[in-house]
């Protein structure tokens, strides 16, 4: 305080504060009166206006639901649909004795006492008169039991609701995925005003992906209801607009070949057309049953899926990240002829093992004694170990990474369902930010045969095989055509790569390569390439299982199961005029030319099976 | 007037009003606010569909709110003057610290993770921006200068510019009013005040060219709501609805059938003024409103009473603020403003504008209960 005021500023600074606080004060009275005018005008002027609309005898906005669009596969065979149920609704402030009344239908109907709980819940969460399902879509025999005696049941009636219903179940279920109730958290995300009146939302999968299509737009009509809360008139309605239906680009019967070509195995196989990029198989087995999800999944039968060791909710064509293994070696081949690091007729000497210099290491061959002098197309055909340390070692981790890239490693593909892995394409500076460790040259020979760092899902795999059988082109892997909106693109989508510029007789070099795995008496997947008049291209692969679940209730058997390789197959046909591009991988499979090759074998044979233009030969 | 003066000087001789002086709390304005919020308990309770858990969670919040009043009114209204240009400073750097890495809730960033409990820097800008700005008016002679007037305009500025940009528009109106408010009682003159509202009239359309698409939408809502009656626009039609359904005497306590603004997650806390009005009627809203009145009459009285003019400028702005609260969270339920996310203050649920509105009082409190003997 610098300043010295005088004694006759003081009381001129306090005479005009009391003036100002009078002043406010006026005016805080005069806003508070204007408050006041205006309820008077709403609770007296306007009170039997607004006391009609309040009342039951009234003009209510009721929310017109949209009917949830259908998915089709490709054929037109129904995915997804909605199927007329009737559920049975209480209203809690109609009902004298709730308790008594619950107790009373439980027995009538023999309802489990988790569903009553489900209900109590349910019930505290909302107002007293709104009408809550206690049953979801009853069986005819409830419905029958309960209409009897519905008169003496007041505030319980049934009503007619449309249920999603998937008839394919567990084959599709990691495609299609399910709607299920809209929790609190989804309450909060959804816009409101579209979702007044309706009780599901896509969860997981296209049923995800496409919600805003397939959910249409909610109308609402403004209905006049007499004393009896029944409506007497439509005043006035906005219809609503049907969810769009969607046409996948899924072959079901082709994804049925290939769900059940698994077997009992636990695995994931996935096909792309190759010209176009869709989808037509997506299978993740097992599978599990979606249309329990959409009236609500009993806690026990969830909490067995979730510890099932199978692992059915988990969505191994999108989400399972494995080793490549030797399925990698095309395509570090194909590096090396772009790179010029290596000519596609230079032979290494495969003595069964690898040394770095100066490293006493064994870098071991699959084949104990090893394949001798190979070329680039034999060490494809047999999957030598050895030639493609050595081509590792001579392009280094950098120039594989480079290349790599462009086929999708290490990137999500695109695909239009939620939850895509990125997979993992390791590099130094990958290495150093993860690891904090620099680059060891060992790692390069094992990357070079798929193994170590890289991690590839299967949906990655198909994209980079249908990419490299289109000849660089970008395939990129899509489940439904149309109704891609611009908005809602994926922004990794944007960064993604153009085509990569190959020359033709390098990649013509791989391409024959491969055709050799399937159709050269030395091939490693040569079982498959019988009977047919056109050529499958194609390459096995093995990859070691590092990481096993050592969950103590398995036994000596499960244990020796668990920790067999998984069996890889990427291939593509017909050779000359790729249209299909097939990705398998068989979770404890063994052998990729064994196991995995079959598969992959069946599907296409369907496929172009299906082609007339295939049946002759060219 | 004169009576209560009286009263002030001659505590009621009990026990409790021992208890309560050496508390250094203020009776009439405590009395007022504990009937506030026992009103807000049956309110929520009703609102809250009769939810117990709402209660308990409301209940410790109002319980800790109350306690940080009774220890603020402790401290020494010197120490707020002393701090108030500290806190300001600390007040703006977590606003920018939130601006920069604040976490994202609803689309705004309001939020700063402290790890055992997350913290609205906006919420304590309230409170500063006044001391901040009474403080630095009251270093010079009143009425304040150009230039002081142009210094008090930035700092109300800044605060308010920082909190519109999370986007918080409720929050921004009460901090500027709070600054605005100071000024007022400073003297400001009436002629530049009228210009200042001219020349944001005029700013109307440089304003709404920078609002995000949401405020847009609920300034046209606020326009014409039945345009868009299941969307926007549902808020307004349904609390009108809620309000003129409840006529003059109301239909009683839990007789809310129009909180079939169900659909209003809003129902108890910014829109909890509906369900008041539904239940209780004309004469429970008035009623509302004259407690209300009363608390802010005490606070200006208050005001009146301070000794230095920091003390003043502070106590009749905060007094001033809780008013502006009122008047815009009332304003926007019957439809005379648009919808900004201010809650009917000490009745809505939430915990945040409850803490720092009682911290509010408990400074005004300190004001009052720590005179010093002046002669004349």
């Amino acid at each position: 305080m610098s300043r010295t005021y005088t004694i006759k500023n003081k009381l001129v600074e306090s005479r005009l504060f009391l003036n100002r606080i009078v002043a406010a004060f006026i005016l805080i009275l005069l806003l508070t009166s204007g408050l006041i005018v205006r309820l008077v005008y709403l609770q007296i002027v306007g009170h039997e206006h607004y006391a009609t609309l309040a009342k039951d005898n009234s003009i209510k906005i009721e929310p017109l639901v949209p009917t949830r669009g259908i998915i089709y596969d490709r054929h037109g065979k129904v995915l997804a649909d909605n199927t007329q149920s009737y559920s049975l609704d209480l209203i809690p402030e109609q009902i004298k004795d709730l308790d008594g009344t619950l107790q009373r239908l439980q027995k009538l109907l023999n309802i489990s006492d988790e569903k009553i709980d489900q209900f109590q819940k349910q019930r505290k969460r909302q107002k007293r008169f709104v009408s809550t399902p206690l049953l979801i879509s009853m069986t005819d025999e409830e419905l029958a039991k309960f209409a009897v005696v519905r008169p003496y049941f007041p505030g319980v009636d049934f009503q007619a609701r449309l249920v999603r219903h998937y008839p394919y179940a567990d084959l599709a279920s990691h495609v299609v995925g399910y709607v299920g109730r809209i929790n609190e958290a989804e309450m909060k995300t959804l816009p409101i005003a579209e979702y007044r009146g309706s009780s599901h939302v896509g969860k997981i999968g296209i049923e995800n992906t496409y919600e805003t299509e397939l959910h249409g737009k909610t109308g609402y009509a403004e209905i006049e209801t007499n004393v009896q809360a029944r409506a007497i008139n439509t005043v006035n309605s906005v219809l609503p607009v049907p969810g769009e239906n969607l046409y996948l680009t899924l072959d079901i019967d082709l994804q049925k070949t290939a769900y059940d070509a698994l077997g009992d195995f636990n695995g994931a196989v996935v096909a792309i057309d190759i010209k176009t990029g869709g989808v037509l198989v997506f299978v993740s087995r097992p599978g599990f049953d979606p249309n329990p999800f959409v009236i609500g999944i009993a806690n026990d039968a969830y909490q067995a899926l979730q510890s099932s060791e199978n692992q059915p909710l988990y969505n191994r064509a999108l989400r399972g990240l494995y080793p490549p293994g030797s399925t990698i070696k095309p395509f570090i081949a194909l590096a090396g002829l772009e790179y010029n690091a290596i000519s596609a007729e230079h032979k290494l000497f495969c003595p069964g093992y690898y040394q770095l210099p100066n490293v006493s290491h064994h870098y071991r061959d699959w084949k104990k004694g090893g394949h001798g002098s190979v070329a680039m197309s034999d060490a494809i055909t047999q999957s030598c170990d050895v030639y493609f340390y050595t081509l590792a070692s001579i392009l280094g981790i950098d120039r594989m990474h480079n290349f790599l890239r462009h086929f999708g490693f290490g990137e999500k593909t695109g695909i239009d369902l939620a939850g895509e892995k990125q997979g993992l394409l390791p590099s130094r500076e990958w290495k150093r930010s993860q690891h904090n460790q620099s680059w060891y040259p060992g790692e390069t020979l094992i990357t070079g045969i798929g193994q170590g760092f890289l991690q590839v899902s299967p949906i990655q795999l198909a994209k980079a095989v249908a990419t490299l059988a289109n000849k660089g082109q970008v395939v990129t892997p899509f489940l439904v055509k149309h109704a891609i909106n611009p908005d809602s693109v994926d922004p990794d989508m944007e960064t993604q790569l153009g085509n990569i510029e190959l020359k033709p007789e390098n990649i013509n070099t791989i391409i024959s390569a491969m055709v050799n795995v399937i159709h050269d008496p030395h091939g490693t997947a040569k079982s498959i390439g019988k009977d047919i008049n056109y050529q499958i291209a194609g390459k096995t692969g093995t990859a070691q299982v590092f990481n096993i679940k050592q969950d103590a209730k398995y036994n000596e058997n499960d244990i020796d199961f668990k920790l067999r390789d998984h069996a890889l197959f990427i291939s593509f046909a017909p050779a000359a005029d790729p249209k299909i591009a097939v990705a398998v991988i068989v979770e404890n499979g063994g052998h990729g030319g064994s196991v995995a090759a079959p598969i992959a074998g069946q599907v296409i044979k369907q496929y172009l099976g299906d082609n007339s233009e295939n049946r002759n030969p060219e | 007037m004169k009576t209560e003066t009286r009263s002030e000087q001659f505590y009621p001789p009990s026990l409790l009003g021992n208890i309560l002086r050496k508390l250094h709390i203020d009776i009439p304005l405590f009395v007022g606010l504990l009937l506030i919020s026992i009103l807000s308990f049956v309110i929520l309770y009703s609102a809250g569909s009769q939810n117990m858990d709402v209660l308990m969670r409301q209940g410790v919040r109002v319980g800790l709110a109350f306690l940080l009043m009774t220890a603020l009114a402790h401290v020494d209204p010197y120490q707020f003057k002393r701090y108030s240009a500290l806190l300001f400073g600390l007040g703006i750097a977590l606003l920018v610290a939130v601006l920069v890495m604040g976490q994202f809730g609803k689309g705004a960033q309001r939020w700063l993770d402290l790890g055992v409990f997350r913290f609205q820097p906006s919420e304590m800008i309230k409170i500063t921006t006044p001391m901040m700005i009474a403080w630095y008016l009251a270093e010079h002679a009143l009425p304040p200068k150009s230039k002081q007037l142009l210094i008090a305009g930035m700092l109300i500025v800044i605060p308010t510019l920082l909190i519109a940009k999370q986007p918080d528009l409720g929050t921004a109106l009460l901090v500027a009013s709070s600054g605005a408010g100071v000024l007022l009682f400073a003297g400001l003159s009436w002629r530049f005040m009228l210009a200042i509202c001219a020349t944001l009239a005029g700013l109307t359309p440089i304003l709404w060219h920078f609002m995000r698409p949401y405020q847009r939408d609920r300034v046209l809502t606020f326009l014409n709501p039945e345009a868009d009656p299941l969307g926007r626009g549902y808020h307004i039609i349904q609390s009108k609805i809620a309000i003129g359904s409840g006529g003059i005497y109301g239909k009683g306590w839990l007789g809310s059938t129009q909180s079939e603004l169900d659909f209003l997650p809003e129902s108890s806390t910014d829109f909890i003024f509906a369900v008041f009005a539904e239940e209780f009627g004309l004469f429970g809203c008035v009623g509302l409103l004259a407690l209300y009145l009363l608390i802010i009459s005490r606070c200006l009285y208050i005001a009146s009473q301070a000794q230095d003019t920091y003390s003043r400028l502070l106590a009749s702005s905060l007094a001033f603020t809780f008013f502006v609260y009122v008047f815009v969270n009332i304003g926007m339920v019957i439809g005379v403003l648009p919808v900004v996310g201010v809650p009917l203050p000490l009745v809505s649920y939430g915990g945040t504008s409850i803490v720092t509105l009682l911290a509010g009082f408990g400074i005004l409190m300190s004001i009052h209960t720590h005179k010093k003997f002046i002669p004349h």
